[in-house]
């Protein structure tokens, strides 16, 4: 384990932290609320630590697998440490495991909230925490490569680590340059998200907010209503297109841009993904014809609902606990599917459904032909056994941490739907639940140690497991290997 | 400006191609037929990685050959190689560059060259009897690294015990031995040092130094350590880096000894190489040595497909005192052990012919942009040796005295070459227009000669 290597680089990630600080800071400076203190403070506490890990720079800059996987996750801890503290110190989260268990969430882009009353923070810390959902939408350590050359050759154990599904590639040679193109189509999308929201009569400083929790696919909102605050089809529109949007392979937009339209069109999770969001609405949406007055009501909300809960975003027009079980049970069942693998969303990712359904299909052939050989196949390329084996782990691993988390959540008092979709919705970072976690209740009921399991799951979802999992091994920081 | 280059074969060559192209900071994609070896090299260096075969359009088209600068075909099949360079070719890459081995397609590189299109056919075991020709002609260097077109030189050698050297401050240095040298590196150990005028050489030592030829000739003169050129020498293996190198140095009246083998290569080496002396057998027998005569020859390559029987071999001329050994070891993994079994001079002819290609690619490069001439990777990729040509009329270092230059630290300007001049530089030296300017660094990443100032 090259530690020297990893605290220099999580001292990297502190540096840019610092800057990111700077941009709420400057809008508490422009609102005229007194929050820039805090956030000036904040960052001069990253900036010194950072410039203390990187002060001198690391002989052997060589890092492996492991290095790559425990430097993601120790940053995302770090960050996450750090960038509770503005909330913290201002006392506007007053206690500190609140304060933490919202920059988790939002670094996760979970979106699941302990505030009781969002209106009442001021406007730089609301901006602030939806920042957080932009910045972990795609990942920090992938921000920083695209601005400064982190690692050098191995770099790409970085972003395995970081970037979701079940393979990791890279789009064009240089690791910095895929980077650039990634980040640049993220704002670009993100940009366009805030002129369309803008046209439509949105403020400004709703509008920014919004659009940074709909790009990371997080979900906080700066209205204790979320979207149903305002009441209108046409931002419900914008978003729910946009969260779709999020929910695509960020690649497949280079494609489109370089003229490669045949392989988006061709993209078989691209297809499966539109088709499931076409089935799910449509279903949920004649299911709450009985609800609703009228079949366009039911399709609005049916629409905004799917989207914003296959996605892992987590924003609400309607209070969907009170639907029909059938529809709840559709959406319970989306939460764990997630979008497209590359894409800002999180959870299982359709990638990895279509392969297990794959997987499944084989073995059962092979029950019936022991002898018949046969391969898996994803996007039309055989997917190796290594992946296959990877695949088949992250389910079971996913289980088994889900029941751990549900285990260790049973000393609360509460009902099994909430307690059970409190692990859900924080471990596929969706945000709301059903229950009292609902989209018109929030986290804060729940004891000091739930929050703790809690935020362990959504960093677990966040990094897909692994990166954590083997930070917390003791074999991985042994100095011999 | 980087160069988009498509490499075909992740092999021997190609891997080594790959580690120096990415660390110059290429945009290179990787084709290999192996997902295993495609994997492994996108694992270790900062590469895009295509699975299939090089020579097919969609292989092609999937790498980006119709836009890339440069395909570079180093897979272990000549006609492969052929094809994928002219398949590319077809597609729109710029430059190609295929590896090809078999000495039967030798007479027609012309034809290949300018009937095909091909830019430059490269053959491994002949660059690397190049290489080992020019090592052969100044046998008392360990390793020579030329520039400008062959008018520069960095030699490297040895500080030996009870040498004029071992103990000098570096000051005394023109006073001790009258000829105008710059010793840029200095290697001890594992430590690498860019030595300033207060540092002292020890014995054991390996310096690289920079001179004009008649410098060099004097300054090895008082070393005592000169013995101008080699008179005979003896090949260990019959292989067809040994045919090449043969036919070079008879060329220059040279006495050649091939100890093979096999009794059939033996036989075909005896009719290709009529002046030659070729002796059929076991050169890992030492009586065989002794009888040909290992104690007297001037200097002694050993060149067979085993990389172990080269090293021992070369292990035991060294033993005997032969003047000069050169071992060829192909497998990176055994460099480390050549240094520790006192083998001072061994060639690869993956690194030789990787550099190679590579020299193309900085010479693409100019050709759009940056001003490395020639790059050159010394004492295990720790400091590197840059040649840039100064093309404009920068004020910040053309005309001024190198003494007033604020250089950034661990850098030195080794010579420059002025037309046919090669000019040691001191404090009062002036960098002219048109000038090539060859700067040692431990720094990497140098890309214009601007770089080097604070």
């Amino acid at each position: 384990m090259n530690r020297r290597m990893v605290f220099y680089t999580i001292g990297q990630i502190l540096l840019a932290e610092a800057a990111m600080l700077i941009i709420p800071a400057l809008s508490a400076l422009y609102f005229g609320e007194s929050g820039w203190r805090e956030f000036f403070i904040t960052a001069a506490v990253a900036a010194g630590i950072g410039f203390v890990l990187t002060f001198t720079k690391p002989e052997n800059r060589v890092i492996y697998a492991r290095e790559g996987f425990a430097i993601v996750a120790l940053a995302w801890v770090v960050l996450s440490v750090i960038g509770c503290l503005p909330f913290y110190i201002s006392g506007e989260i007053p206690r500190f495991e609140n304060a933490l268990f919202e920059t988790v969430s939002g670094f996760t882009t979970t979106g699941a909230s302990i505030l009781e009353n969002i209106e009442g923070l001021s406007r730089c810390m609301l901006l602030w925490r939806s920042f957080t959902h932009w910045i972990g939408g795609i990942g920090v350590l992938f921000f920083v490569m695209a601005v400064i050359p982190l690692a050098g050759n191995r770099s790409i154990y970085l972003m395995r680590a970081e970037l979701t599904g079940p393979v990791v590639d890279k789009i064009v040679p240089k690791m910095r340059d895929a980077a650039k193109i990634i980040y640049a189509i993220y704002i670009a999308l993100t940009v366009i998200e805030i002129v369309l929201l803008l046209i439509g009569g949105m403020p400004l400083f709703d509008s920014v907010t919004h659009a940074f929790s709909t790009a990371g696919t997080g979900g906080f909102s700066v209205k204790n209503a979320s979207i149903a605050a305002y009441g209108n089809p046409y931002f419900e529109t914008v978003i729910t297109v946009f969260m779709i949007l999020f929910g695509i392979n960020l690649n497949l937009f280079y494609f489109l841009l370089i003229g490669n339209v045949r392989s988006v069109f061709k993209n078989e999770e691209l297809r499966a993904y539109v088709g499931i969001i076409i089935a799910a609405i449509a279903v949920v949406a004649i299911n709450l014809m009985s609800v609703y007055e009228s079949a366009g009501e039911a399709l609005r909300y049916a629409s905004f609902q799917v989207a914003a809960i296959l996605t892992t975003t987590g924003f609400a027009t309607a209070d969907y606990t009170t639907w029909p079980e059938f529809s709840k049970v559709i959406l319970l069942i989306l939460m764990f599917c997630g979008a497209c693998a590359g894409s800002t969303t999180c959870s299982f990712k359709i990638a990895r459904v279509i392969l297990l359904f794959r997987i499944l299909k084989r073995e059962i052939r092979r029950l019936v032909h022991p002898r018949a050989v046969s391969t898996v196949k994803l996007g039309g390329k055989v997917i190796e056994d290594n992946v296959i084996i990877g695949t088949c782990a992250f389910l079971a691993v996913y289980i088994v941490i889900a029941l751990a988390s549900l285990l260790l959540l049973s000393v609360e008092s509460f009902d099994f739907e909430t307690r059970m979709t409190a692990v859900v919705a924080c471990l596929n970072n969706i945000g709301p639940g059903f229950g009292k976690v609902g989209p018109s209740g929030n986290y804060a009921l729940l004891s000091g140690f739930s929050k703790a399991v809690l935020m362990i799951d959504m960093l677990f979802g966040r990094l897909e497991i692994f990166p954590v999992l083997l930070t917390l091994a003791p074999a991985t920081w042994r100095k011999r290997a | 400006m980087l160069v988009k280059i498509v490499v075909v074969g992740g092999g021997k060559i190609g891997s080594a191609l790959l580690e120096q192209l990415a660390k110059e900071n290429h945009r290179v994609t990787l084709v290999d037929k192996s997902r295993r070896v495609v994997t492994d090299i996108t694992n270790s260096f900062d590469v895009l990685g295509v699975c299939g075969n090089g020579a097919t359009v969609a292989t092609q088209n999937e790498a980006g050959v119709p836009s890339a600068d440069l395909l570079i075909a180093c897979t272990n099949s000549d006609e492969m190689n052929l094809l994928c360079c002219l398949v590319a070719k077809k597609l729109g890459a710029k430059y190609t560059i295929a590896r090809v081995r078999n000495p039967e397609y030798n007479s027609q590189v012309q034809l290949i060259r300018e009937e095909l299109g091909l830019s430059m056919v490269i053959n491994p075991d002949l660059v690397t009897a190049r290489e080992l020709f020019r090592m052969l002609r100044f046998p008392s260097a360990i390793d020579i690294d030329t520039f400008s077109g062959g008018r520069a030189e960095l030699v490297g050698l040895r500080v030996r015990e009870n040498s004029v050297l071992s103990g000098l401050q570096l000051r005394d240095l023109p006073k001790k031995v009258g000829a105008r040298v710059l010793i840029c590196i200095v290697q001890r150990g594992e430590d690498v040092f860019i030595p300033s005028g207060d540092f002292i050489l020890r014995s054991g030592d390996i310096i690289r130094i920079a001179a004009s030829r008649k410098n060099l000739e004097a300054f090895f003169g008082v070393l005592g350590a000169l013995k101008r050129e080699v008179g005979s020498v003896m090949m260990i293996g019959g292989s067809r880096i040994s045919f090449y190198l043969s036919q070079m140095l008879l060329a220059i009246g040279v006495d050649v000894k091939i100890i093979e083998q096999n009794e059939a290569r033996a036989v075909e080496l005896c009719e290709l190489l009529p002046k030659a002396m070729i002796i059929n057998g076991d050169a890992t027998d030492q009586s065989v040595l002794l009888e040909e005569g290992i104690d007297n020859t001037d200097a002694v390559v050993t060149l067979t497909g085993s990389d172990e029987e080269n090293i021992i071999i070369a292990m035991y001329a060294t033993g005997r005192n032969v003047p000069k050994v050169i071992a060829k070891v192909s497998r990176p993994s055994l460099s480390g052990l050549v240094a520790a079994a006192g083998l001072e001079s061994a060639v690869s002819p993956r690194d030789i012919t990787a550099n190679q290609m590579a020299q193309y690619v900085r010479a693409v490069q100019n050709s759009i942009g940056s001003n490395v001439e020639t790059l050159y990777s010394i004492a295990g990729g720790r400091v590197e040796a840059l040649e840039f040509a100064v093309r404009s009329q920068s004020p910040d270092i053309v005309g001024v005295p190198l003494s007033k230059l604020s250089l950034k630290e661990n850098i030195l300007i080794a010579c420059i070459t002025r037309g046919s001049e090669i000019i040691i530089p001191g404090g009062d030296t002036v960098i002219m227009k048109g000038d090539n300017v060859v700067v040692v660094t431990t720094n990497p990443g140098l890309n214009d000669l601007l770089d080097i100032l604070k």
